[in-house]
């Protein structure tokens, strides 16, 4: 079959080419102009981080101020809980989730009987498909003063005192870890499930001929074989370690203000300085921070997976 | 694995079947507690076993169905519209990029990539949204932000057609004088079905799922509201059930903390009746997104 290569022998558009090509530029027209709207420019905009916004003169407008808005994001202690919170939280989600996916994943693999298998592996992922609307009812019906199920059956089941949830911030670190878990160990279990179903039958076969038994076969052929899923998982994690979930650290607390020094995280201070406190300066100075932290992270993350595991890294 | 040990299996088939139990009881939960009556509810709470048996809450929910249903109709129509949109876009911009010889592929590859790996976050979206585009309460504001496009996706389905539409085939067409349009409609995408349907999915659920659009660009039209925004401006805010509230029930009859419940249930339903049809999709969504498929 003849193969009609039109590689030119010299790289410039002729009018020619320009015809031929034309087409799928225009196709891709839409998406380029979505990305630069969606994308490109809000990055443009992080600019305005050293900019004094006045929304009656213009955004880009506005005069400039050096580094005043990060002065003043660093004048109160609100900077360190929110970082701090978002780094702790995304390294207890990290470390649950995975742990709780692997043991679930070994769990999964051990059921014999086709059907259970196959009904707990839908089950177990319903929780990862709610929104967190959702989710914050769930946590209401639990944890309402007057009505959730805690203060009414399990405590005083226990002999405790009722507690007034959405006003005591120290539950709340154990309150989210849970119910991130609940959300998302359906989702970890299946991922490292799949990597598991790859593995050679024949490994566990030639295993068990030689005696080993069940922990063993997990020492030494399972795990070694989950490790660059692990390792990836977590890698690109971490990446993400500047970031969380809105929904989570916002509306399953309530929004509630006293809750603020364990749940408060960048996306829900940068999003109460814009759009309740309307406290603009300091909500650019942290999202520029998140921005370019964010940006080291995945690059770095994404850095190292390729040195592992090409396939599973960005670039 | 291969475990002869009855005990083990046990044990790990019991831990299977508490963590699906888990996983379900708290919808129990919600579904029990709309079920009871409020003096039952103010007496024992939120309850798996209802002391007392009522649909107060559903009929309440049935006086007011017309704001219900016309928040269930814009997250359908939202879902809908920005499904469709995002996969036509998605289709347009992964077909060129998978062409070997485009000229200027790996700049334009390079345009999409980097979205994922840096963003402007939160503020200058916003500002840049409503200040210049002004799409504050309006329609739009639900279906163009963060979700429209995702650059993940264009690589995914670029990736599937590179690998499973044969480049063979495209030429020959090109050659039998089909214009790239046409190539794309009667070949690539009928060859791209599985990742169509793979990414179609996970975008309706993204749509389905979205709420913060709506509490970050609709301030005031609060008709514009889906079902995640409607529920969630009640969970926060139960005078706003009141103020729709059915001028036959007095407020002090107001059934609030079972509706809350009973709402849930509703919002909840059409996604846990579609799942069992979708939930293989869903999976091989999951796997083929985050780690290789």
């Amino acid at each position: 079959m003849e193969r009609v290569k039109q590689k030119p022998q010299k790289r410039k558009m002729s009018l020619h080419r320009m015809k031929r090509y034309l087409p799928f530029y225009l196709m891709m027209l839409p998406g380029i102009i979505y990305l630069i709207i969606n994308n490109y420019m809000p990055m443009a905009g992080l600019a305005l981080a050293f900019k004094k916004v006045n929304y009656s003169i213009g955004l880009f407008e506005s005069p400039w101020c050096g580094l005043e808005n990060f002065k003043y994001l660093f004048s109160t202690n609100d900077a360190f809980i929110f970082f701090r919170n978002t780094i702790l939280y995304n390294l207890a989600f990290i470390v649950f989730g995975n742990v709780a996916g692997i043991l679930v994943a070994i769990c999964l693999d051990t059921i014999r009987n086709k059907f259970f298998k196959r009904v707990s592996q839908v089950i177990i992922l319903i929780p990862y498909l709610l929104s967190t609307v959702i989710i914050s009812y769930i946590v209401f019906a639990f944890l309402s003063g007057n009505n959730g199920f805690m203060n009414m059956t399990i405590l005083p089941m226990l002999g405790m005192d009722p507690v007034n949830w959405y006003n005591e911030a120290g539950y709340w670190p154990v309150i989210l870890v849970v119910v991130n878990l609940w959300m998302m160990f359906g989702y970890n279990s299946i991922l490292y499930y799949s990597t598991l179903i790859g593995i050679d039958k024949s490994y566990y076969e030639a295993a068990a001929v030689d005696g080993a038994g069940v922990w063993a076969q997990i020492r030494h052929i399972t795990l070694p074989a989950l490790k660059p899923t692990i390792i990836t998982l977590v890698l690109l994690a971490v990446g993400r370690i500047c970031y969380s979930d809105f929904g989570l650290f916002y509306q399953v607390p309530m929004n509630s203000g006293l809750l603020y020094s364990t749940t408060q995280t960048i996306d829900t201070y940068v999003y109460r300085g814009l759009l309740e406190l309307n406290d603009i300066g300091r909500s650019t100075a942290a999202g520029f921070m998140q921005s370019i932290l964010g940006f080291i992270c995945v690059f770095t993350a994404n850095k190292v997976v390729s040195k592992i595991d090409k396939e599973s890294s960005l670039f | 694995m291969i475990c002869e040990n009855k005990v083990f299996r046990f044990v790990t088939g019991f831990i299977v079947a508490v963590l699906v139990l888990v996983c379900l009881l708290p919808f129990f939960l919600l579904i029990a507690s709309s079920l009871t009556s409020e003096q039952a509810l103010a007496l024992d709470g939120y309850s798996f076993f209802p002391s007392e048996f009522s649909l107060a809450a559903y009929e309440y929910i049935w006086g007011v169905k017309s704001d219900v249903l016309r928040a269930y109709g814009m997250s359908f129509l939202v879902t809908g519209v920005g499904t469709v949109i995002s996969l036509v876009i998605t289709m347009l911009f992964a077909y060129p990029l998978s062409r070997p010889d485009l000229p200027g592929r790996r700049a334009l590859s390079f345009f999409v990539f980097f979205t994922m790996l840096f963003n402007g976050g939160f503020v200058p979206t916003y500002l840049i949204y409503s200040q210049i585009f002004h799409i504050t309460d309006t329609i739009w504001a639900l279906i163009v932000p963060y979700l429209l496009m995702n650059a993940f996706y264009v690589i995914m389905v670029r990736t599937y057609i590179t690998s499973n539409v044969p480049n063979e085939v495209i030429e020959a067409a090109r050659i039998d004088g089909s214009s790239e349009f046409k190539t794309l409609i009667s070949i690539v995408v009928p060859m791209s079905k599985p990742i169509i349907g793979t990414v179609g999915l996970m975008t309706a659920i993204a749509y389905w799922n979205n709420w913060t659009n709506g509490i970050y660009f609709i301030h005031v039209r609060r008709d514009l509201y889906g079902i995640q925004n409607y529920l969630n401006s009640i969970l926060t805010n139960i005078s706003f059930l009141q103020s729709h509230s059915n001028p036959n029930i007095s407020l002090s009859e107001l059934p609030s903390v079972s509706i809350r419940m009973a709402l849930a249930v509703i919002a909840l339903l059409p996604i846990l009746i579609a799942y069992p049809f979708f939930q293989k999709s869903f999976t091989k969504g999951i796997t083929v997104g985050s780690v290789k498929g």
